[in-house]
């Protein structure tokens, strides 16, 4: 069953504005946190359990908690790049409900004590990024943003920055370089952004889905926000859920929430005559599920690593019985191989040759020895590299070779996918 | 001297950009899109020395910028910048059978532009459109669920 914390209204057009979002309580809950202590709403953050839903799955407050009582200016990054492939929910939520961010944002930045903030959106989101500057407008003259918010003595100003074409930089330091007009390649952690962040002040990163998050634990309060998902995993989260599913979407449940009740019930199942062969559960950076797996899967951080994968942005990758799993590795690692940013060696390399391998059997060329290689080369990317995008490479290589070692095997003896009519598409 | 110049609101654009940010650096990003929109969809060399100039900041360092991030185009486009997202979702969808399909359909090699000038095809990475696969981007527009022929119609209605 959808819980709508956040999406109840993203269905009315009206909500896209001002007037249509106040019309549904829109702001009252910032009228509510300007009037309390800044250091108690980043308590009730830590309280709620609220971790950040960009991907890592960092607790909110925890990560508030890091600024450094230096006096220097501290700014509010949102982390709007979405890029993940399978994700599409910040989209959704940019274009149905921007004053939710913008209202999220100015209570986050409140609470941290930081006088400007940057909303960072990829640049192929044009309606993302013509809806929330439209709406930025909107709350300057309303005296939401600006000098003295609402009388409260608080002041602070927003800006949209608009990235080119990058998938790194939805990594946090990637963004940071991006918006300091730099490429956008990730810096060594730490410093971690929270001490040293954008210009080398104090910066904290959130995800778009987060920062909207803040506004029902500011205004029913941490228990009550506890009450959906499980302990360790608290609240709802959106997920987008994509591929052979009837009815895809981004849909919104609490944390805990069955894998195959999100498919069968919110998602309409598979299409007739398929059965579910493999479900990636958290973009195409998370380890893939065999279909035995979702049948235990929960959508909470806990169980997913349990599994050996992981939550990350709630993007469901439904993979039925028609794809050739071997096809959809080469797609993936295509991907990585072509966002790797080059900075580091094990990554620049690794992605270069697991692409490489994967294609190689693919085109017919594979050896049986190439399918360990893909494990080997793998193992050597990880937890050596600058950022995390090398080993989210190398964990689906991982998982996709071990989970479906046959599919491997029959294209490198036969040279053709072991699945009927799954030809594979050169490009 | 450089045969490429901005139009008096580009000008007006740039300068106002440069003191928008906390450093004027972070100006690039927004003035290189500025140079795409008024140089036919692509940045030139001549326009990257003229932006230099403009901006006050190293060519270099702008050439490091332009050549990190997707969005900007080196080389001239179609009218029509047509991007097939070919990722997971949209691939598993037929997405890469969609580009060749209007590959063929347009007498077109992928990346490169068609004989009137009107097209370019270029396969891309996840747009966040997932849900609605297949899916195409033309020049700043979505056009999503799309099956073969309906991709061609939305083609062939273009100018
Ligand atoms: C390669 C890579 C890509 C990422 N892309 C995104 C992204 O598109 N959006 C996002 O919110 N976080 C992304 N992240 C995670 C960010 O680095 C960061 O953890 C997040 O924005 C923090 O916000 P949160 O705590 O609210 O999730 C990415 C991380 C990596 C390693
Ligand atoms: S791990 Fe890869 S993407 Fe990340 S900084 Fe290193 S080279 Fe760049
Ligand atoms: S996979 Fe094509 S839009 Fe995401």
């Amino acid at each position: 069953m959808e819980i709508k914390l956040l999406s109840e209204h993203y269905d009315k057009p009206e909500y896209r504005s001002l007037e249509g979002y106040k019309k549904h309580d829109g702001y009252r809950v910032l009228a509510k946190a300007l009037k309390m202590d800044p250091k108690a709403i980043v308590e009730e953050v830590k309280a709620s359990g609220l971790r950040g839903r960009g991907g890592a799955g960092f607790p909110t407050g925890v990560k508030w908690g890091f600024l450094p009582d230096n006096g220097e200016p501290r700014y509010l990054l949102c982390n709007a790049d979405e890029g993940e492939p399978g994700t599409f929910k910040d989209r959704l939520m940019m274009e149905r409900a921007p004053h939710q961010l913008i209202e999220g944002m100015i209570i986050s930045a409140f609470a941290i004590g930081s006088k400007k903030s940057y909303i960072y959106i990829r640049g192929e989101y044009d309606d993302s990024i013509r809806i929330v500057r439209e709406a930025l407008k909107e709350a300057y003259s309303a005296g939401f943003l600006g000098q003295n918010i609402l009388g409260s003595g608080f002041d602070h100003d927003m800006d949209v920055y608009v990235g080119a074409g990058a998938y790194i930089c939805g990594e946090e330091t990637g963004m940071i370089s991006s918006l300091e007009g730099k490429k956008g390649q990730p810096k060594l952690k730490p410093p971690f952004p929270a001490v040293k962040g954008y210009l080398g002040k104090p910066t904290i990163v959130n995800n778009v889905e987060t920062l909207a998050a803040v506004i029902p634990v500011v205004d029913k309060g941490a228990q009550a926000y506890r009450q959906h998902g499980t302990e360790k995993s608290a609240g709802t989260k959106l997920f987008s859920v994509s591929g052979n599913v009837v009815k895809p979407g981004t849909y919104e449940v609490a944390l805990g929430y069955p894998l195959m009740d999100l498919i069968n019930n919110e998602c309409g199942g598979l299409k007739p005559g398929r059965k579910l062969k493999a479900v990636i559960p958290g973009g195409s950076s998370a380890p893939v599920l065999t279909a035995e797996e979702c049948a235990q899967a929960n959508m909470d951080y806990e169980s997913l690593a349990q599994l050996g994968s992981m939550l990350g942005s709630g993007a469901v990758i439904v993979i039925d019985d028609s794809n050739c799993m071997v096809d959809l590795l080469g797609v993936i690692m295509h991907f990585y191989h072509h966002e790797s940013c080059g900075q580091c060696t094990p990554c620049r390399e690794g992605t270069g040759w697991l692409n490489k391998i994967v294609h190689s059997v693919l085109s017919g060329q594979g050896r049986l020895q190439d399918i360990d290689l893909i494990v080997r080369v793998s193992e050597h990317m990880m937890g050596r590299t600058i950022c995390a995008l090398s080993d989210a490479a190398a964990l689906p290589a991982i998982s996709f070779v071990k989970k479906f070692r046959d599919e491997f095997e029959f294209y490198v003896r036969e040279g053709r996918s072991k699945v009927k009519g799954a030809a594979h598409v050169e490009m | 001297m450089a045969d490429f110049q901005l139009s008096a609101e580009g000008v007006e654009f740039v300068k106002a950009e440069l003191k928008r940010y906390e450093t004027p650096l972070s100006a690039v990003i927004p003035c290189l899109y500025r140079v795409q929109k008024e140089n036919q969809g692509w940045v030139s060399p001549e326009s990257v020395s003229y932006l230099s100039q403009l901006m006050d900041i190293p060519e270099a360092h702008i050439n490091e910028v332009l050549s990190f991030y997707t969005m900007f185009n080196r080389e001239p486009v179609g009218r029509h910048h047509v991007q097939v997202c070919c990722n997971i979702s949209c691939a598993m969808n037929g997405a890469r059978e969609l580009t060749h399909h209007l590959c063929k359909s347009f007498d077109v090699k992928e990346g490169e532009v068609s004989k009137d000038g009107k097209l370019t095809i270029t396969r891309v990475e996840c747009l966040g459109s997932c849900g609605t696969a297949p899916m195409m981007q033309i020049n700043d527009r979505y056009y999503e669920n799309l099956s073969p022929d309906s991709a061609v119609k939305i083609i062939k209605e273009l100018e």
